[in-house]
């Protein structure tokens, strides 16, 4: 089921969070746990029917049909994008980082 | 030791999340939602906007809530896109750049192919930014299409620079059009980025658009270049 999937990828960004020295798998981790909680929140909207279509409906139509939830999926795409600029911002920090220490794991940083 | 109290930790939190929402009357089941109850009927339903024209009305509601209903929340978003870019712009910008030496060199038929493909992915790009009303995702996807071919001509050209401070100009004009925008609703209707005509959310997408291509290029730019010395 898509809830327990997203549950998962959830909590494997977590464990990558806190098991990991190198900056790139830290962000790689970040990235699969903020796709986790997306699909949790599109989970939440969705609408098991058969006649149930996607929030892409004409005037005519748009008092017969079923339609998904669309709030998630405008919420979604907001975290999407503010998830590409946290993203940049990290890996430009950990582009510094490999400039000044020539390593990307923090265990070896600081000791020359 | 530490790794298996960080796997306790996160399968500890990932059974209490899935038991907390099992069972939960607050929550319903994976395809049991009833939002024809809540806030989104307004939006499905269109009752929202009032005595909005039916021309104003999107046919792709995702898009509706992203540029009328809640465009305010966009205008925060494209704000932060925005100053993510300049971040990056602080902290990997130089005074004098050049491209940063790959290592390898592009053969014949990975530039011939790139060039091929970029004309594609840019005039893609375009097409979903002005379907922005009817396709999914309002304009975003196209503004990333648009930059992602930009990045397909860095990758594939060791020597290749595109002319970036256009880019900027247009992402820092794209960002104050769209509080123009906001304005103008406010002038007229006297609520900030009311949507009283057609051509409003026209061009709040195509802004939106060249925001989000000219922040994403600026950043490739930033990572790919270094101090000439």
């Amino acid at each position: 089921m898509l809830l327990y999937a997203s549950v998962l990828l959830i909590v494997i960004g977590l464990y990558g969070l806190l098991t990991n020295r190198n900056v790139i798998k830290i962000i790689l981790s970040l990235n699969v746990l903020e796709i986790g909680l997306n699909i949790f929140i599109i989970t939440v909207g969705f609408l098991d029917l058969e006649e149930a279509i996607a929030p892409i409906i004409t005037l005519q139509q748009r008092a017969s049909v079923i339609v998904v939830d669309p709030l998630p999926q405008a919420l979604v795409l907001t975290a999407i994008v503010i998830g590409v600029g946290t993203t940049a911002i990290g890996l430009s920090l950990a582009k510094k980082m490999y400039d000044k220490y020539h390593t990307f794991n923090l265990d070896e940083m600081g000791e020359e | 030791m530490k790794k298996i109290l960080a796997f306790i930790f996160a399968i500890t939190l990932g059974v209490m999340i899935i038991l907390s929402l099992s069972n939960n009357e607050l929550f319903t089941d994976f395809g049991d939602t009833n939002h024809y109850d809540g806030i989104s009927s307004g939006y499905i339903t269109s009752e929202v906007g009032g005595d909005e024209e039916p021309a104003l009305v999107p046919v792709n509601i995702v898009t509706g809530i992203l540029v009328d209903y809640r465009g305010f929340d966009t205008l925060g978003e494209v704000t932060v896109l925005f100053v993510s870019s300049i971040g990056v712009a602080l902290l990997l910008g130089v005074a004098s750049p050049k491209r940063i030496n790959l290592n390898f060199k592009p053969n014949f038929m990975l530039s011939v192919g790139s060039r091929a493909l970029f004309g594609v992915m840019f005039l893609t790009g375009i097409y979903i930014v002005l379907h922005a009303k009817t396709s999914p995702g309002g304009s975003f996807p196209g503004g990333a299409m648009i930059a992602s071919s930009i990045l397909i001509l860095y990758l594939s050209n060791d020597t290749f620079r595109t002319d970036v401070s256009k880019f900027k100009l247009g992402k820092s004009l794209a960002a104050s059009g769209f509080v123009l925008v906001g304005l103008i609703g406010l002038l007229f209707t006297g609520e900030f980025l009311a949507n009283f005509h057609p051509f409003i959310m026209d061009t709040i997408l195509v802004l939106i658009a060249i925001d989000v291509a000219g922040g994403i290029v600026g950043i490739i730019d930033n990572f790919l270049t270094e101090e000439r010395v």
